[in-house]
């Protein structure tokens, strides 16, 4: 029997099996911590956790409330420096970037600094923090947020952190890294990817009892539909237990 | 070098680096001189209204609060924040009236804890002007830029977005590649407030754990005040200078404050204050609350041992370092009401 589980938990499983072992991935707050721990504890135990205030290698105990936290450097190969990770970052050893945003368009690009117009913000968000920097110089982005039509948009508010921009090539004619950009998008609803030669969001798998017309209707812009679309594993009672023990005052995954 | 697009957001604390030359040789001192003062003196004489400030840490990590109070309690006006991943810092700032402007790479937010009300609120009324946006990287390689005396650093970050179009760098093609290439210009704040582990009276100063960007900042300051868990003799110092991260001739002034960043969290000696920033979250929602919290907590207080009194005492700060170092479990207020 399948235990009970909820989005976020199902969410963070998902977002743990994309990230392969023996690679590195550049941690942002919240979600992406759990995920990278879990992954951690479970499938990929030399994953390399890279946090952007100079934490780097951790062996994190429990969920850090901020990604300068004191866990975020515990039993750690280095506690180093921004300009460090941000440098690696550059040159090419980050193998995936984990980011959240609040608007996300069919080309991957993300908005995390206002809703309305930027001199009068209807709603101002922190802005673009480390998620542009990410976004620019990581191998593959993995995008965690939830999705209706209001944060799945045909057109941002604000272009904070580059996806694929307005297209295929445009990555790198604006002098962005090559070869680099979003990879996957995890939402309560689903998983997604970009098309190979066209660059824009499709969707790869539902979650157990999500149709692909509910998918449809939570999305502000034209979805690419392929013949199959998976489903997606729920996790088990084992790793339900150890998300447990990484948030366990229930800080990012609830109670 | 041929210019193909110019962010149009307000450059901020640039310098040109001759001039920036000629300012270190004239005010700044190479003499291994006492430094020792106190954060009332410091901030009186060093922050002047109007000035570009930034503090070390990371927003809520490492935060030099004992100054940062300080300048509340002076009630200085009009300052531009370096908004270089601001949290609690600039929450505060913003929410008693001393920041009016701010370049934002991260603000407005608490991370985990969900979106600053105060600061939020004066973003969204105009009461705080967001001057330029940036990206941390972004913002960490300006102070590099300014740390070694060059105009801007070359990066790869922010091309193709609004953030770009909204900062103050520009995008050329670069002479090697024939690609386009971001320039950042150097920053130099005019003060920065930086909170260390330990230092010598000069202002030789380590830090334990990560740096964030604070090797890079304090060089890019023009004047930089440093609070610190302690004073140690000189000797102590030349003992270990690989454990140096900041020299004494950068340092204008020191003060030895202990646990003089709470509640912000200082890596191996004490956890966040879940329970003070709870208070402060709760109270800032309505601009009345925040009144009441700054009388309480800094026009209140006739010093910052009185502060500390008042936030719990010996107990409280007992319970931060044991859960600093796993032995106590985590409280946050805040995860209760962020539950409704």
């Amino acid at each position: 029997m399948t235990p009970e589980y909820t989005s976020t938990e199902l969410l963070a499983h998902v977002a743990a099996g994309l990230l392969e072992d023996n690679s590195s991935v550049f941690v942002g707050t919240g979600l992406p911590v759990i995920a990278a721990m879990l992954a951690q504890r479970t499938s990929a135990p030399n994953l390399l956790l890279i946090f952007e205030a100079g934490g780097i290698g951790p062996q994190v105990p429990v969920l850090p409330i901020s990604v300068g936290d004191s866990r975020t450097f515990y039993r750690a190969v280095s506690a180093s420096s921004m300009h460090d990770v941000m440098s690696a970052s550059q040159a090419g050893y980050l193998d995936y970037g984990f980011l959240g945003a609040a608007q996300i368009d069919a080309y991957g690009n993300l908005n995390t600094t206002v809703i309305g117009e930027w001199e009068r913000p209807k709603v101002r968000f922190p802005g673009s923090g480390g998620a542009n920097d990410v976004g620019s110089l990581c191998w593959r982005t993995i995008i965690v947020m939830r999705q209706d039509p209001v944060r799945f948009v045909e057109t941002l508010d604000f272009l904070t952190t580059p996806g694929y921009l307005d297209g295929p090539g445009a990555r790198e004619r604006v002098g962005l890294p090559a070869g680099t950009g979003p990879y996957r998008v995890i939402t309560q609803l689903g998983l997604y990817g970009f098309h190979e030669r066209l660059k824009r969001m499709q969707l790869l798998a539902v979650h157990p009892g999500v149709s692909v017309e509910d998918v449809v209707e939570a999305t502000g812009f034209e979805l690419i539909i392929p013949d199959e679309v998976a489903t997606t594993i729920p996790p088990p009672r084992a790793v339900l237990d150890t998300m447990r023990d990484i948030d366990p005052t229930g800080m990012v995954i609830g109670r | 070098m041929n210019v193909l697009q110019e962010g149009y957001g307000t450059l901020v604390g640039w310098s040109d680096p001759d001039r920036h030359r000629a300012w270190v040789a004239e005010h700044k001192s190479r003499a291994l001189k006492d430094k020792r003062t106190t954060v009332e003196e410091a901030i009186g004489e060093y922050v002047a209204d109007g000035s570009l400030i930034a503090l070390g840490g990371f927003g809520h990590i490492r935060v030099s609060m004992a100054a940062l109070y300080e300048i509340i309690r002076q009630r200085k006006r009009d300052l531009t924040l370096c908004g270089k991943t601001a949290v609690h810092d600039c929450d505060l700032l913003v929410a008693a009236g001393c920041v009016n402007r701010i370049e934002v790479a991260y603000a407005f937010g608490h991370e985990l804890r969900g979106l600053s009300p105060a600061s939020r609120r004066a973003a969204e009324s105009g009461r705080c002007e967001v001057v330029a946006e940036i990206s941390n990287a972004g913002y960490q390689w300006r102070f590099l830029a300014a740390a070694m005396g060059l105009p801007f650093i070359p990066t790869r970050v922010m091309l193709g977005t609004d953030t770009l179009q909204r900062s103050s760098a520009k995008v050329v093609e670069d002479p090697f590649t024939g690609k386009p290439i971001c320039l950042v210009p150097a920053c130099y704040p005019d003060a920065v407030l930086m909170h260390v582990h330990r230092c010598d009276k000069y202002g030789n100063a380590q830090i334990d754990g990560i740096i964030v960007e604070d090797f890079e900042l304090a060089r890019a300051a023009r004047r930089l005040l440093i609070t610190t868990e302690e004073i140690i003799p000189d000797s102590a110092i030349r003992e270990s200078p690989q454990d140096t991260v900041i020299p004494y001739y950068l340092v204008d002034a020191v003060t030895e404050v202990k646990h003089g960043a709470h509640p912000t969290l200082m890596p191996g000696r004490y956890y966040f204050d879940e329970q003070h920033i709870s208070e402060w979250l709760r109270l800032s929602k309505t601009d009345e609350g925040v009144v009441e919290y700054f009388d309480r907590y800094v026009h209140g207080v006739e010093s910052f041992a009185a502060y500390l009194d008042l936030i719990g005492g010996e107990a409280q700060l007992e319970h931060l370092r044991q859960v600093e170092h796993l032995e106590a479990p985590l409280e946050a207020p805040w995860l209760e009401e962020k539950r409704r």
